[in-house]
């Protein structure tokens, strides 16, 4: 396996052949911050958090989406990438309702800690107000999409992991929706297993356990420990 | 500066919140005495007090809801020197901008006609302050200094916050919504 030398943030480190900037990066202490990616499923580059600079690049690149090179020179945190993260979540929270008082996520929220971590005080941009259904036609579950980013992270473990595909999304920009099976409400879709693992792996208060009230929803993803363990070390641990 | 002479004037208002964060400023419990003594406050909805008078800072709580509201926070501005959103529904507009999801009309005629007796008048202003159309943070209307979002905001966050703009330091702390 050749290894590769690149420069993170000053750093001098490591990665392999097959790893992003995004993982040598965390393999070396420095956290970039993400929303749709999650350790144990595929990247996608949806929610552009992870955006870095890279010398002798004109634009900015999704680091969970681009391989290391030798000789590569990141930078990861610089005053203008932090603007674009402030600003990248206040559209989020423009782009549909998040009213965190309310939320069954408040206090476990990943929208709300990003928000808070990146210093983001209020809200610039003027909300859209979109009018977003609530499906809680599924027995244990429900899908609230006013506080949906569309991280996609509950298509990919249902796809990849469960094997079930019952969550994709429909539409375009900003009408983009996740939708079961072809559109049918949830609890009538018939792929779907009821496994939840969407609901575990959801960073926001859009999809939760039935029963949960404001700020009691908690996210198990114990889960997905035990996948990538067994993935890559052929260990099969909890 | 005349500051350095005399205590710092406080005022916390009340503008389209459930008084939520007001109690959590009540909830500094034995520092408010502290406060009392570091600090003049002298405007609140608990003291008797009809006009706003010039003050240093003031923790405006609630959503620019009404024109009552629209003309306070402007008023306000004026006269304070540190303007401070105080709760979510003063940042972000919060629980009591979810009506803006209506028109107001449909509300209206829901609240005071369908959900209560097709005979019931609906308030178009005069003693009842009219609603705006839609329910604005304060930053939407006026210039705001500092945001402590919460809802409510602590006791802590709200002494820590206090306690740095007296200071004269800029507050750093983060802070999350909800």
């Amino acid at each position: 396996m050749k290894v590769k030398t690149l420069e993170i943030d000053g750093k001098l480190v490591t990665g392999g052949p097959e790893e992003t900037i995004f993982q040598a990066a965390w393999n070396n202490g420095i956290r970039i911050p993400r929303l749709c990616h999650i350790g144990g499923l595929s990247d996608i580059g949806a929610c552009r958090l992870c955006l870095v600079e890279v010398e002798g690049q004109n634009r900015l690149l999704a680091s969970c989406l681009t391989p290391v090179e030798e000789g590569m020179k990141v930078r990861t945190n610089t005053e203008s990438l932090r603007r674009y993260r402030k600003l990248l979540i206040e559209l989020l929270f423009a782009e549909r309702n998040h009213v965190c008082a309310v939320c069954v996520a408040n206090g476990a929220c990943e929208l709300q800690d990003l928000a808070m971590s990146l210093g983001v005080t209020h809200i610039r941009v003027p909300s859209q107000l979109p009018h977003l259904p609530v499906d809680i036609s599924h027995d244990r579950f429900g899908v609230d999409h006013n506080r949906c980013v569309l991280c996609s992270r509950c298509l990919r473990v249902c796809d990849e992991v469960e094997g079930a595909h019952t969550w994709d999304i429909a539409g375009r920009g900003r009408k983009s929706m996740m939708v079961c099976d072809l559109g049918e409400p949830w609890g009538v879709s018939q792929s779907c297993t009821g496994c939840g693992k969407c609901v575990q792996v959801c960073p926001t208060g859009a999809l939760f356990l039935k029963g949960k009230t404001v700020g009691e929803m908690r996210k198990d993803r114990s889960f997905l420990n035990f996948i990538v363990t067994a993935r890559e070390k052929h260990i099969w641990i909890r | 500066m005349d500051s350095i002479v005399r205590k710092p004037k406080i005022a916390t208002v009340w503008l389209g919140g459930c008084s939520g964060c007001h109690m959590s400023f009540l909830d500094l419990d034995e520092r408010l005495i502290e406060l009392a003594s570091k600090t003049e406050i002298c405007y609140s909805p608990v003291i008797d007090i009809k006009e706003f008078p010039r003050v240093d800072f003031a923790l405006v709580e609630g959503a620019v809801a009404n024109e009552d509201h629209l003309h306070e926070i402007h008023h306000i501005r004026e006269r304070c020197r540190v303007l401070i959103a105080f709760g979510d529904c003063a940042v972000t507009s919060n629980v009591t901008g979810m009506r803006n999801l209506f028109p107001l009309q449909d509300l209206m005629r829901q609240v005071y006609k369908d959900e209560a007796s097709p005979s019931a008048g609906i308030p178009s202003g005069g003693v009842v302050p009219k609603l705006l159309e839609r329910v604005r943070p304060l930053h939407e209307v006026v210039h705001v200094d500092h945001f402590l979002p919460g809802c409510p905001p602590s006791a802590d966050a709200i002494w820590n916050l206090l306690m740095e703009v007296i200071a004269g330091n800029p507050p750093n702390e983060p802070r999350r919504f909800g």
